[in-house]
């Protein structure tokens, strides 16, 4: 650690004084003049051009370098540090967003050509190599995840509401643990879970609808029961008392208290668990298989669903592979897009039903 | 309404801990009776077993007896829900509900237990309570906006009406005005002694001269020492309390030579 220079130590003699208030500062520009400089530097470093990642890479620590050295000796130590953190944590930032956008940007442009028509409302019905669509994947995909919901929904929030409201002792505990090591079973192990049960039921080689919503919220139930715990918990106890005090029975304050206030982040949770779940595809294929036909009914034969969709039309294309290999893209591009619907509602869901405050 | 507690021997456990032992007391109907003394000696833990909230806690118990008219309310088969339809309560901190609105909010102890009552009846009710807590005229137009939008005042008198509005017997108050500032303070003063005509009012408070001001009867709540049980000192009217206490532990609390 570097010491405080003797001129900036505190005067406790004279009446007033003390270290100076005033301190140089960069000008406004310099963070951004640095930048850029930096990047051409990095660039003209590795000027190759297909180096751009070390150029990246060279622009970043020369940025932070320039940036720390002009700003000690005018800011001080502080100072300098704080630009060297910003820059640290927008580089990370920018790391971190940079698988995102890769995914997006290769599956939209890959998937884009066939979101036309078609691909919404055929399905793969004797469709060899040209057109047919993922009307019965997309079908699939939704009755599947929302059987799974249907299935996960009650049954963690009834948990969840059991460990925050009632649960005390060695069985609230059990829960919380096996809740913890639910949240960390691969996926494929949910399917053969589900493929396990139904074999016993059923006999062996059974595939149906229902046994992937089965297998999906063994993964979605440890989800929405720790999310709903977290918003259960934050729901202040003053309120509680509040309700008590008014003489209402226990289920009663759960029910009419504690879940409406807490009802926006439980159904963010909810929708955000989906999200998680929609596109799991291992589970999936031991469970659903794969069929060309639209099957609404999930208690009767395979099903088509869009992870599968397209995983099969990637390993298994037709005979001119492209247009197979399209539809891949698309499946996947799709599924996105039902995913960031799903966040815009939950968003939505948590602004309609969020306390209000104002007005 | 307005009911006469007795309080007889009472000690409050949490779990193994003793907390308040031995506690006698009479408390008036139609009178305001408060307790004041330093903190963690028990006053709020006294309080609130008088409506049996303390029990929220796991494994709090009492022993001893409060009858109220004639009725344990720790008599075996007492629905402690029962209990606190009778025996209302104020927090520290104004607490509304803040999925309701303002209305709702004072219709709560109604809606909350759905009670068949028709609409023209509620909004009477609601101004009835909300006239009672001093808060009808600045909120009256805005009955459908959000509680919580309320100044911290505003919120306290809304959950007095909000207590009121069940028509309790007795109501229980523990420090309601020490999140406030003075004016919402005085409006809340002035309040308990509108209230005190039709109510049982017991009141915890730090502010020995709110205590003064407010009340009729004073308790003074002292522990021991650290770890020991809170007890109850004193228990006499107001100006004798403030006056000529019968214990030397009364008057030094009082005058400042606490500790």
């Amino acid at each position: 650690m570097p010491t405080s220079t003797p001129e900036r130590e505190l005067d406790l003699e004279s009446p007033i004084g003390g270290p100076p208030l005033v301190h140089g500062t960069l000008p406004r520009w310099a963070p951004q003049f640095t930048l850029v400089t930096a990047i051409a530097a990095g660039f003209a470093l590795f000027a190759v051009g297909t180096a751009v990642g070390l150029a990246a890479i060279a622009a970043v620590l020369l940025y932070g370098l320039a940036i720390y050295s002009w700003s000690r000796p005018i800011e001080g130590a502080r100072k300098a540090k704080d630009r060297v953190v910003t820059a640290i944590v927008a580089s990370t930032f920018l790391l971190a967003l940079l698988p995102l956008v890769s995914v997006i940007l290769t599956v939209v442009s890959r998937g884009v050509a066939r979101i036309d028509p078609a691909f919404f409302t055929f399905s793969m019905q004797g469709v060899v190599s040209e057109g047919g669509g993922a009307y019965h994947a997309i079908m699939g995909t939704l009755i599947v995840t929302g059987l799974a919901a249907l299935i996960s929904v009650p049954i963690g929030m009834l948990t969840a509401i059991y460990l925050v409201e009632y649960g005390k002792g060695k069985l609230a505990r059990a829960i919380t643990f096996f809740v913890d090591v639910m949240t960390g079973i691969p996926s494929i192990v949910a399917g053969l879970f589900a493929f396990a049960l139904f074999a016993l039921i059923l006999g062996p080689g059974v595939r149906l609808g229902i046994m992937g919503a089965i297998a999906l919220s063994v993964l979605m139930i440890p989800v929405v029961v720790r999310s709903t715990e977290e918003m259960l918990k934050l729901v202040p106890n003053d309120l509680r008392e509040a309700a008590y005090a008014l003489a209402v029975p226990k289920w009663r304050i759960i029910v009419k208290v504690v879940l409406p206030t807490a009802l926006a982040g439980i159904a963010t949770g909810v929708t955000l668990a989906v999200a998680r779940i929609i596109g799991e595809t291992a589970p999936l294929l031991i469970t659903l298989g794969a069929t060309s036909g639209t099957n609404f009914n999930p208690f009767d034969g395979r099903m088509a669903t869009l992870p599968v969709f397209s995983y099969y039309e990637y390993v298994n294309p037709g005979v001119p592979p492209e247009p197979s290999l399209q539809r891949a893209w698309t499946a996947a591009l799709v599924l996105i897009i039902i995913v960031m619907v799903l966040n815009l509602v939950a968003r939505l869901i948590s602004r309609l039903f969020a306390p209000k405050t104002r007005s | 309404m307005a009911k006469r507690i007795e309080v007889k021997d009472l000690d409050i456990y949490y779990d193994k801990f003793l907390a308040v032992q031995n506690v006698s007391l009479t408390i008036e109907p139609r009178s305001v009776t408060a307790f004041i003394g330093p903190s963690g000696c028990g006053k709020s833990t006294f309080l609130r077993s008088l409506n049996r909230m303390h029990e929220l806690v796991p494994h709090a118990r009492v022993e001893g007896t409060v009858v109220m008219d004639d009725q344990d309310l720790y008599g075996p088969n007492v629905d402690p829900v029962s209990v606190r339809r009778q025996v209302g309560m104020v927090f520290q901190r104004p607490n509304p509900f803040p999925t309701m609105s303002i209305h709702e909010n004072v219709a709560a102890g109604l809606r909350l237990n759905n009670a068949r009552i028709s609409k023209g009846d509620l909004d009477e009710l609601v101004e009835r309570s909300l006239r009672a807590a001093n808060l009808w005229n600045e909120v009256k137009d805005r009955l459908n906006k959000p509680g919580s939008g309320l100044s911290g005042g505003q919120q306290q008198r809304l959950c007095i009406a909000r207590a009121i509005a069940v028509q309790p017997d007795v109501l229980l108050m523990d420090e309601p005005c020490s999140a406030l500032d003075p004016i919402s303070t005085q409006a809340i003063e002035d309040l308990i002694n509108d209230l005190k005509a039709d109510y049982t009012i017991v009141i915890v408070t730090h502010n020995m001269q709110q205590a003064a001001r407010v009340s009729d009867t004073t308790g003074f709540f002292n522990l021991q020492g650290v770890g020991q049980p809170g007890q109850l000192v004193e228990i006499d009217d107001t100006t004798k309390i403030f006056s000529t206490p019968a214990n030397q532990a009364t008057e030094d609390y009082i005058s400042g030579r606490f500790g």
